[in-house]
């Protein structure tokens, strides 16, 4: 028989009453949360965790079959290979991480040095049908990016941009500048324009206004709106296999997938490769978590 | 020098006519205040002389000379913000520098320039914190200072003191007047607060709409306003108007009541007009020739006086009384009026009728 607890407490007033039902219907609902965010838990991270794993075992180990969890030999042979060629110097995997960085790093710095500015004006100005403009910018973030790789390819064989870094830096920034602009009008809008009038009175150019007072007071935006478009740009993968081709231009997630797909596929080395390279974003994300939540909950409370 | 004179300014917002044809003259060295309620263009008109806002039309000339297209900064003024809009992450004293080391002033110039400002306002002891650590009064004093360490054109205060308590407004007003006798120079005040415009101001624009009703001294816009909507806006409590038309010499109300016509109305008969009423120029203690009759509708304790209402028809009177006044609701009472100072209006158009006559 199911008698719950609320009916056995006895019956006083009604304060006394209700206060331990809350309580316990509070603890329940807690204990359903937690219960069901570990399994949601175990399931996001185990790959993350095999991945990791994958990367210091040896290769026997990798195959072992029941799979070992613990008991392995750790090694960091795999992260040597990452970095250097089996008969030494430079490995192409190496290479294809320096391109990710000057690649993911230039279209970031070009992104957000138009981008701000973009988003000044668009939040201070009386820009001609300016919704229609910022629109039009968003709409540009409603097409998945694979719908144009092929124009996009025709295009830059044409000039030339082919199997060239600039080539992907120019894409990246092409698709991080509306982002930049969107998200950063957010926050050049929570910072009142009255700073900039009253430095204007004070003798300032309009620029200057800019730059001395409301720059400054968007530097967290422009952080956390620069490491989105630096991961977008350092996961990117389907622009980064269509357009590049040789090894000293490829970026690392092309690079890794290039990895399998031989007679054998050196696990522990991919899986190697992949830690390197989700290691960036993860110290980023983690320098500037408050700034992602924010950003991703901007708009959402009107203060 | 510092005149300011702007000239048919015309501004809208979307589909809201903010300034409607403004045209104002401010005299060197005076102290003129726009009064207006919220929405009347009082900021806007402001910000049109800071050169902040772009016009549609109209034309603002300072010191006689045309500055509509010149930059705020060219404009050689300066402001106090309703907001403050104190510099967050700059200190008092920072803040106090700004548009001195925008006009690159040597550091030994800031610094006694903030000193002396500091010293003025009683705020040295602030210098060194940030806005957030500074309470509204205090933001408003650095503001202050932000503006008067240097020697413009013109001030121009937007509700400088709005967003203060009521003791600190009433010592700030004082502290205001003090300022700028001691200056000399031109204060453009933006205010909606009437009792502000009556105690500071040298001369006083009344704004409504987007439209200037009247600009004059404090009295003239007390004593004679130009329309019915200024009488009823300046003033408090609020002038009491009565619909009544003109009927050989005496005035007749729509309420049956008669009284001897003011000589100086020019109306002619049966025209319908309003008649205003100030509350002290009403008594329910003394006894007059003209007096209307009506019964006790309720009474308003002040402190220093007491404010009687008094049900005449369907209209309700605003008398002024001593605190020692006294009576129960619906009790009838006769008020006298002091018909030398009321105010008669045409009730369509709400223009004055020959307030200059008298």
């Amino acid at each position: 028989m199911a008698v719950s607890v609320d009916e056995v407490v006895p019956t006083g007033p009604v304060r006394d009453h209700t206060r331990p039902a809350r309580r316990l219907g509070g603890r329940g609902r807690s204990v359903l949360e937690v219960a069901l965010l570990t399994v949601l838990a175990v399931v996001m991270l185990f790959p993350a965790l095999w991945m990791i794993e994958t990367s210091i075992k040896e290769n026997r180990d990798v195959y072992a079959i029941p799979a070992k969890f613990f008991d392995f030999k750790v090694t960091m042979d795999h992260f040597k290979d990452v970095f250097v060629a089996s008969g030494g110097g430079r490995s192409a995997l190496s290479v294809s991480f320096l391109n990710s960085v000057v690649v993911a790093g230039v279209s970031t710095v070009l992104a957000t040095v138009l981008g701000v500015p973009a988003a000044w004006a668009y939040s201070r100005f009386g820009v001609k049908a300016k919704k229609d403009q910022l629109f039009f910018i968003l709409s540009t973030r409603f097409m998945p990016p694979v719908v144009v790789v092929i124009p996009i390819f025709l295009m830059y064989r044409q000039v030339g941009l082919i199997d060239s870094k600039l080539g992907l830096i120019l894409i990246y920034a092409a698709f991080n500048v509306p982002f930049t602009i969107w998200m950063m009008k957010g926050f050049v809008d929570e910072v009142p324009a009255e700073y900039e009038d009253a430095a204007m009175l004070d003798g300032y150019t309009r620029l200057q206004a800019f730059w001395r007072f409301t720059l400054p007071l968007l530097l967290p935006g422009i952080a956390a709106t620069a490491v989105f478009a630096l991961i977008f740009s350092w996961n990117e993968f389907v622009f980064a296999i269509f357009l590049t081709s040789s090894d000293d231009v490829r970026t690392a997630p092309p690079a890794i997938a290039g990895l399998i797909g031989g007679t054998t596929v050196d696990w522990g080395l991919v899986a190697a490769a992949s830690v390197v390279f989700a290691l960036p974003v993860l110290v980023f994300a983690y320098l500037v978590r408050k700034h992602l939540i924010a950003g991703v909950t901007l708009g959402a409370v009107r203060r | 020098m510092g005149t300011v004179a702007v000239h048919g300014l015309r501004k809208s917002f979307g589909k809201v006519q903010a300034l409607d044809g403004v045209t104002l003259d401010v005299p060197d060295g005076s102290f003129f205040v726009v009064l207006g309620p919220s929405g009347a263009g009082k900021t806007t008109t402001l910000r049109a002389i800071a050169g902040l806002e772009k016009l549609d039309a109209g034309s603002v000339h300072l010191d006689g000379r045309d500055a509509t297209g010149d930059t705020p900064a060219a404009r050689d003024l300066a402001m106090v913000f309703q907001s403050y809009a104190l510099y967050p992450r700059h200190t008092a004293y920072e803040n106090i520098a700004s548009p001195l080391r925008a006009r690159r002033c040597s550091p030994s110039e800031i610094a006694a320039a903030v000193e002396q400002m500091s010293s003025l306002l009683h705020i040295e002891r602030l210098l060194q914190r940030r806005p957030a650590q500074l309470s509204g009064g205090e933001m408003q004093r650095v503001a202050l200072a932000r503006a008067l360490v240097r020697r413009p054109r013109a001030f121009l205060m937007d509700e400088p003191l709005t967003n203060l308590d009521l003791k600190l407004r009433v010592e700030m007003r004082t502290e205001l007047t003090r300022i700028h006798r001691s200056l000399g120079a031109t204060f453009v005040y933006v205010t909606n607060d009437q009792v502000e415009a009556l105690s500071m101001a040298d001369q006083v624009a009344v704004l409504k709409e987007g439209k200037v009703q009247q600009v004059g001294t404090p009295t003239e816009v007390y004593e004679r306003p130009a329309n019915q909507w200024v009488a009823g806006f300046v003033g408090s409590p609020p002038i009491s108007l009565l619909a009544c038309h003109a009927e050989g010499d005496r005035l007749v109300g729509a309420e049956g009541w008669t009284l001897p016509r003011p000589h100086w109305t020019t109306a002619e008969d049966g025209r319908p007009l309003l008649l205003g009423l100030r509350a002290e120029d009403l008594s329910v203690e003394q006894r007059g020739d003209a007096s209307l009759s009506g019964e006790l509708y309720g009474l308003e304790p002040l402190g220093d006086r007491t404010v009687v209402d008094v049900r005449v028809g369907t209209e309700i009177l605003k008398v002024k009384a001593r605190t020692t006044v006294s009576g129960t609701p619906g009790e009838r009472l006769l008020v006298t009026v002091d018909l030398d100072r009321a105010h008669v209006f045409d009730a369509r158009t709400g223009l004055a009728l020959s307030e200059a006559g008298r």
